[in-house]
């Protein structure tokens, strides 16, 4: 396919959706999916027939909105009128909206479903990469082609070379969004410098953090962004073969995905010689089968080579030697999804968000004690605060902030007096805690930060691969530990080897899953000592969470 | 094609059971490959429910893999289970979110009820319980997936009490039961 005709079928089927007068959007991500949005779809396509009004209104199942859970939500998009989104929509509703917007019937009982136009959940937002979510059809590539979709891709290949692209990213500012926050175009630079006959493009598509989601949701929502934004890397970096590792608690990611590649090399902007350029670039899919520890790049590799998944020490990293040993580029599958937004808007555009040292917006799952979870993507920079109490309404029942957490079991709490620092990767890291691929999780005081932090630790031991010892023990070690201070068994000198254990094992394990996994007790420690010497001194549990039901073991000490 | 006749025979099995031929399929689409290992695994998971011994050599032998290569990468993936699994089977998330909403109540309430651990089976063959690690429905917590409906906002008791109606017979169809009342009204 040529530039000319990519342009040619973006413009038919604006044309085409030009016809409608309207056209309803139900959200069909995971979580709508749950609440019962296929019903509700159904339901809308059954009303819109009954009417007759085929021609006329176009039913479409998009990707996620965003407030997850006051779905289903479904928008009515209509020329020259602001949308207008309907919450928790049943399929009753949704032959009322039918009636409402195409009958002229009065339907008051609707307002109560009606997301008012201001809703600081939207307003806040700044959406760069989750454009497109929750407007196109993930399902269908002409969709994404008339939102401009592989422009990009066209642009690069026509009028960059492979080191300005590398340039681009790297004037751009974007950093790694799987949570270290590597600069990009450093990285895609060193793939691109690094000698190798054959090499590899890798989305991290294993979101192993708990009470994170956004890679899933932009992999549904809109996967041909991500296939593009891989496209672009193989361009950037001299790979012909991509491979997408998707967790295999999602499978409707990867049924779209796979379906999106299929689209794709069916018109030519995958596989071989992409938009008639000398380009060839295919890409495959590769299913975890339930594994944390294979969002560890050097595991991740392993896994996709068919192996257990077992972390292997760097140097050499991979952008020198990683799958089958040739050079290998993995990014997360967020990151990807920034890459058209450079390319297209360019540098400068995407710099001009964010703070000084990290550019851009970041996804985060907001969930928790909060009114409003849901996916949100927000400038970074922006305070906690503003997160927490304007995109996410505050916590339910007026009760106190006590934390946030983040970065999931190698991020850390954040406590109330810092609610009002910027949220980027530095600020984060001096408060203990880090950016991690983008679980915000808000705790009031009915939590207990002990006990959230044996949450973590029992989910590292369970997840460490085995590997190197100070992982493989000390999790287990520190795990018992924190269940001593929390059923009331624990002494003094308990916490003071807990807190040497934290200090071996960060420094002595081969991967990062063991030198992050004492975070969550660090930041809990550090902020909330008190609560600790609170279970040990007093057998008292401040949340009233935890049950005492030993006794500390009396040992003479010789 | 003859070569995977030949290993079925090997394997002990006569190449008679038709649930092989999911596997051989794969086998074939990965060209024999042993990279495609995990593909292979979850193919025949899917096909047997479980993976049985006597599968994991069949597919050790198919992809001239060392048998312990095979058995390693079973065991260290949490999808694969080397025991079979009951005839219904809930999920419940584990994730940081169902956590705060507390998901632990609800797994204590159904081990004790069904006397049965996470992780196991009931003697009968009928029920398993089984944890997650997050299921990324964090906006519905505490989230629980049973008779592969994800269902939200779940409590110990809600649970329970959908559990002993599939189990009695009965089936979910919770979708549905909402819907109908508010069409009522």
């Amino acid at each position: 396919m040529r530039q000319q005709e990519l342009m040619e079928m973006a413009q038919n089927e604006r044309d085409r959706q030009g016809k409608f007068r309207c056209r309803l959007l139900c959200c069909a991500s995971t979580p709508c999916i749950s609440s019962g949005a296929l019903a509700v779809e159904e339901a809308l396509k059954k009303a819109v027939q009954a009417e007759g009004l085929q021609a006329e209104v176009e039913t479409v199942a998009t990707g996620c909105l965003g407030p997850c859970s006051r779905g289903p939500l479904v928008t009515v998009t209509q020329e020259g009128r602001p949308d207008i989104i309907y919450e928790s929509v049943t399929p009753d509703i949704a032959t009322r909206i039918v009636a409402k917007h195409f009958k002229g019937q009065a339907v008051p009982e609707l307002d109560k479903n009606t997301i008012p136009q201001d809703w600081p959940f939207f307003a806040k937002q700044t959406k760069l990469v989750l454009a497109e979510s929750g407007n196109v059809d993930p399902e269908k590539i002409d969709s994404y082609l008339a939102q401009n979709g592989f422009t990009a891709l066209s642009k690069a290949l026509r009028e960059m070379t492979p080191e300005e692209v590398c340039a681009e990213m790297g004037k751009s500012g974007l950093r790694g969004r799987g949570g270290a926050g590597f600069p990009t175009g450093v990285k895609w630079d060193m793939v691109r410098k690094a000698p190798g006959e054959r090499k590899y493009v890798v989305a991290n598509g294993d979101e192993g953090d708990p009470g994170a989601y956004m890679d899933r949701t932009l992999m549904e929502s809109d996967p041909f962004r991500v296939l593009e934004g891989m496209a672009i890397a193989g361009y950037a970096v001299g790979a012909d073969q991509g491979f997408i590792y998707v967790r295999g608690e999602y499978p409707l990611a990867a049924k779209r995905l796979e379906k999106a590649i299929r689209q794709a090399e069916r018109k030519g902007l995958l596989g071989s010689r992409i938009l008639d350029s000398n380009f060839n670039f295919r890409i495959d899919i590769r299913m975890g089968a339930g594994a944390f520890v294979c969002g560890e790049e050097t595991a991740l590799m392993q896994s996709i080579m068919g192996r257990r998944g077992q972390p292997v020490p760097r140097p050499p990293f991979p952008a020198n030697r990683g799958l089958w040993g040739c050079p290998t580029l993995i990014n997360n599958v967020e990151t990807f999804g920034n890459i058209t937004t450079v390319i297209s808007k360019g540098a400068a555009f995407f710099a001009s968000y964010g703070t000084e040292k990290s550019k851009g917006a970041k996804i985060f799952a907001l969930a928790g004690k909060v009114n409003n979870t849901g996916l949100i993507e927000v400038p970074i920079g922006i305070t906690l605060r503003e997160i927490v109490y304007e995109i996410g309404g505050g916590i339910p029942g007026g009760r106190p902030f006590k934390a946030a957490q983040t970065g999931g079991p190698s991020g850390g709490c954040i406590p109330a007096e810092y609610l009002d620092v910027p949220v980027d990767y530095e600020t984060l890291q001096k408060l203990g805690s880090i950016m991690g691929s983008g679980g915000l999780i808000v705790m009031d005081d009915q939590s207990c930060m002990p006990d959230v932090a044996k949450f973590f630790m029992e989910f590292c031991m369970d997840e460490s691969c085995g590997k190197c010892g100070p992982c493989r023990g000390g999790t287990v070690q520190m795990h018992r530990i924190l269940d001593k201070i929390t059923n009331g068994s624990a002494t003094m000198e308990d916490l003071d080897k807990l807190q040497e254990l934290c200090m071996m094992v960060k420094e002595t394990s081969l991967c990062g899953l063991g030198q992050t996994c004492p975070n969550p007790i660090y930041s809990t420690l550090r902020y909330f000592r008190d609560e600790y010497e609170a279970h040990i001194k007093d057998h008292h549990c401040p949340a009233g969470v935890c049950q005492f039901t030993e006794k500390p073991l009396k040992i003479a000490v010789a | 094609m003859s070569e995977a006749g030949q290993g079925k025979k090997d394997a002990g099995n006569g190449g008679e059971d038709p649930r092989y031929k999911g596997i051989d399929r794969v086998l074939k689409k990965l060209q024999f490959k042993q990279d495609g290992l995990i593909e292979v695994l979850t193919a025949a998971q899917e096909a047997f429910g479980y993976l049985p011994e006597e599968v994991m050599i069949y597919v050790a032998r198919q992809l001239k893999l060392p048998f312990s290569w095979v058995y390693g990468v079973a065991t260290f993936y949490h999808f694969f289970s080397l025991k079979p699994q009951g005839k219904h089977n809930a999920i419940i998330c584990l994730g940081t979110a169902c956590y705060v909403g507390r998901a632990n109540d609800i797994v204590d309430a159904i081990s004790k009820e069904y006397s049965v651990e996470p992780g196991h089976t009931t003697p009968d063959g009928e029920f398993t319980l089984t944890t997650t690690r997050c299921l990324g429905c964090c906006g519905l917590a505490p989230v629980v997936v049973f008779e592969n409906q994800v269902l939200g906002k779940e409590t110990p008791e809600g649970t329970i009490d959908k559990i002993k109606m599939v189990l009695a017979g009965g089936s979910l169809g919770t979708a549905a039961a909402p819907v109908e009342e508010a069409s009522a009204t």
